[in-house]
């Protein structure tokens, strides 16, 4: 949007940060309540000394730096590991750590898909998620229509996400918690025999963690 | 005596409006918005206050689901985080209603989009 208080002649370009960079497209939207209301909280918090600027931006980059990329190297090692998998199927939580991951004080349970079973993960009342293996939850996975069915009618959800069941395959839903969250453990693809821990994590997908999806078939 | 401010139960269904697992609802909406800044802010400061003691997660969820329905579906998810962290610093006695205020304008007096109101 132009920023017609600047004149053309101003230091500053037009669009332009104080420190001579554009903007972020996110950031050159009209300001809304919410958002000044976010910036006042923040910067209220650095001047009581509860927060520090470089913390935040810490934050920010340790969340931004998860993603579901985590959560496959976890899965694969699983699939290629079965001393990990019991271990992972034992305390979620801590098989994780021992991968190097931060799971924080939660209980994390990993539900495993057989030729029989498949687990699809929801949090009924809130938005709870495996944030620490999968970073944040996709929209989807916080709006009513989710929330509501996948509990009452799974293998309809699961079809509008593209994936159609056999009827012979028992489904759970697991409804999380704030302290106990679940990732689902997806069978390993057929035809993956010869590949390595990293090809086999290139196939996890963040909704086949959730169950919403399968992993990838090898190409 | 005060008048509740929680909003009971509905009769029809024996449950608070966040209960809504088994309800109907509409199709799924698969569409993925990319977060901006201020909702990983929003996100940031959630995780850093309750490291820190002044809230809990549970904290944040009461001031949530006492914001009611309409708010869910008329405010954005962040939208509703930071107005939830709000109320749950006001009550830990943070800052004042009156600091916040203040603040505000402060901001607002500073430009037109988020990336001016915030320094860049």
């Amino acid at each position: 949007m132009p920023h017609d208080h600047h004149d053309h002649d101003d230091f500053h370009h037009d669009g332009m940060s104080p420190s001579g960079h554009p903007y972020r497209a996110d950031n050159d939207t009209p300001l809304t309540y919410w958002q000044v209301m976010e910036i006042a909280i923040r910067e209220l918090l650095i001047d009581k000394g509860i927060a520090t600027a470089s913390e935040i931006a810490v934050q920010i980059d340790t969340m931004d730096a998860r993603s579901p990329a985590d959560g496959a190297s976890v899965v694969a090692r699983a699939w290629t590991d079965p001393d990990f998998k019991g271990r992972l199927l034992q305390d979620a939580s801590a098989a994780a750590r021992e991968l190097g991951f931060d799971i924080g004080a939660l209980r994390l349970i990993a539900v495993e898909n057989t030729a029989d079973i498949h687990n699809v993960v929801v949090c009924t009342l809130c938005s709870c998620y495996p944030r620490n293996l999968l970073g944040l939850p996709p929209d989807w996975y916080k709006t009513r229509a989710y929330r509501s069915r996948v509990v009452k009618e799974p293998r309809r959800v699961l079809a509008e996400f593209g994936l159609t069941l056999p009827l012979s395959t028992r489904v759970r839903v697991h409804d999380s918690t704030a302290d106990m969250r679940y990732i689902v453990l997806p069978a390993r693809p057929a035809g993956t025999e010869s590949l390595s821990e990293e090809q086999l994590a290139a196939l996890v997908t963040r909704d086949s963690m959730i169950g919403t999806g399968l992993p990838k078939s090898p190409a | 005596m005060d008048a509740p401010t929680v909003p009971p139960m509905t009769e029809e269904t024996g449950r608070r409006w966040h209960d809504m697992g088994g309800l109907k609802a509409g199709p799924l909406d698969a569409t993925q918005h990319d977060f901006a800044l201020w909702e990983k802010r929003v996100d940031a400061l959630m995780v850093l206050c309750s490291a820190k003691g002044y809230f809990t997660v549970d904290g944040l969820r009461r001031a949530l689901e006492d914001m009611g329905e309409d708010a869910f579906e008329t405010m954005s998810y962040y939208e509703r985080w930071v107005a939830s962290i709000n109320n749950n610093l006001l009550e830990a006695g943070v800052y004042t209603v009156e600091e916040l205020g203040r603040r505000m304008q402060e901001v607002m007096a500073r430009g037109k989009t988020y990336g001016e109101a915030s320094g860049g």
